[in-house]
């Protein structure tokens, strides 16, 4: 129970155990943990960066998106107006043939008919000429009388 | 073989005498080295430095293992404490103070083993003597608290200047005309340090060993029942008393640091 030589042995392991520890122990640990704090904080900024930046690609993600609608939406309306423009159009193309092809029909079918006409006044105008010979026993100077047939004849046309 | 010791008195004493060794073998006087303190304390201490050195090297920014977890659990709460009670800078209080606190640990830990486990092995092959609890042995406590105490006084030289320490010494609390007053309180508040920082660590581990030698020598069958009890609320006991060392001597050394 005595205090003795015990006493300055203790003490100098206790002088080594504190100097161990100081130089060869606490540095490495501190140093350690300094580190993995450095790291940890930066992750979790990074963490958060990430996060932060995933929010905003979601964002542009959705106005791109609502912007692609729209122009598909544009997209669509237009090429139904072109749709219904170039069916109006054809409609409109064949209807003006139609007419034009109705008129040179009706030109065409006056043209015949007046060279119908024509003709039959023409050959009118020869039996009755012919007839009035006959009838009158001579020959008619035709040229002469031409012109009294012609206009008894169109007198009978336009009855 | 050596004779177990046969009745309680012989018993008791058995448990509270050092292996020791001197160099007057008839008069053990001061030059006496207490075998059994300085093997196990040293062996603690070396487990400590063994497992602490083990972690440090391998201790990366990574992911950490469990000892290394165990480890940097231990350095954070010491700094923490040592960073809240201490203003100012030093390479050496927290890796004291670590030391300190494993060491002393370690030590009362030894209290929790069985009473007679390690003195009967040791009886088997010859060592007469075992005391396994190196902090119930007061040379070991004030070995310590006398060095925490040359550790006070240098700093308190080194920090503030020998005169401003003398000043310190002998013109507070009641000025410099009554320092035939201040400087005996002074001394005597100085040497309290040392003094009670021993005696508390050597106090509660005795007593906390001898309860263990009193409950072993009960009957066989009722010894659990106060043994377990005892054993329970000393591992409150041996980390107290640990932290109470470590805490006081970052205090004793932070005041070192700042003047009154």
């Amino acid at each position: 129970m005595n205090l003795n030589l015990t006493l300055l042995g203790q003490m100098i392991t206790f002088s080594l155990l504190v100097i161990f520890t100081m130089k060869y122990i606490w540095p490495l640990i501190a140093k350690a943990l300094q580190e993995r704090e450095a790291t940890i904080a930066n992750g979790l900024a990074a963490a958060e960066r990430g996060r932060r930046d995933l929010e905003l690609a979601q964002h542009k993600v959705g106005e791109l998106l609502r912007d692609a609608k729209l122009q598909a939406a544009e997209i669509v309306d237009q090429a139904s107006k072109r749709a219904t423009r170039i069916v109006e159009d054809a409609k409109e193309q064949a209807h003006k043939e139609g007419n034009r092809l109705i008129h040179l029909a009706r030109d065409d079918i006056e043209q015949e008919r007046l060279r119908a006409k024509a003709d039959l006044q023409h050959d009118i105008t020869a039996m009755a000429v012919a007839g009035a010979a006959k009838i009158l026993g001579g020959r008619i100077d035709i040229s002469a009388n031409n012109d009294m047939i012609k206009q008894l004849l169109s007198e009978v046309s336009s009855e | 073989m050596i004779e177990a010791p046969s009745n309680p008195t012989q018993y008791i004493q058995h448990h509270l005498t050092n292996l020791s060794w001197s160099v007057d073998k008839a008069n053990a006087g001061f030059f006496t080295l207490n075998l059994d303190t300085l093997i196990y304390s040293i062996l603690l201490g070396g487990i400590f430095l063994f497992l602490f050195r083990f972690a440090a090297k391998r201790a990366t920014a990574g992911v950490p293992g469990k000892l290394q977890s165990c480890v940097e659990l231990m350095v954070m709460f010491v700094d923490n404490l040592v960073k809240e009670t201490f203003h100012g800078k030093s390479k050496l209080i927290a890796p004291l103070a670590l030391t300190i606190f494993m060491w002393v640990f370690l030590m009362n830990l030894m209290d929790l083993l069985p009473v007679d486990l390690l003195p009967s092995l040791g009886r088997a092959v010859g060592v007469p003597y075992m005391r396994v609890v190196p902090t119930t042995d007061l040379n070991l406590t004030f070995a310590m608290s006398i060095s925490v105490f040359i550790l006070v006084i240098v700093y308190n030289i080194s920090i503030k200047g020998p005169w401003a320490f003398f000043k310190e010494l002998t013109c507070t609390p009641f000025g410099p005309y009554l320092f035939f007053i201040n400087f005996p309180l002074a001394i005597v508040h100085e040497l309290s340090k040392p003094l009670s920082l021993a005696l508390r660590l050597f106090g509660n581990l005795y007593a906390g060993e001898l309860i263990f030698i009193l409950i072993a020598l009960l009957p066989w069958w009722i010894q659990w029942i106060p043994g377990s009890m005892w054993a329970i609320f000393h591992i409150l006991i041996i980390l107290l008393q640990a932290f109470i060392f470590m805490m006081l001597t970052i205090v004793y050394l932070s005041m070192a640091h700042e003047s009154h």
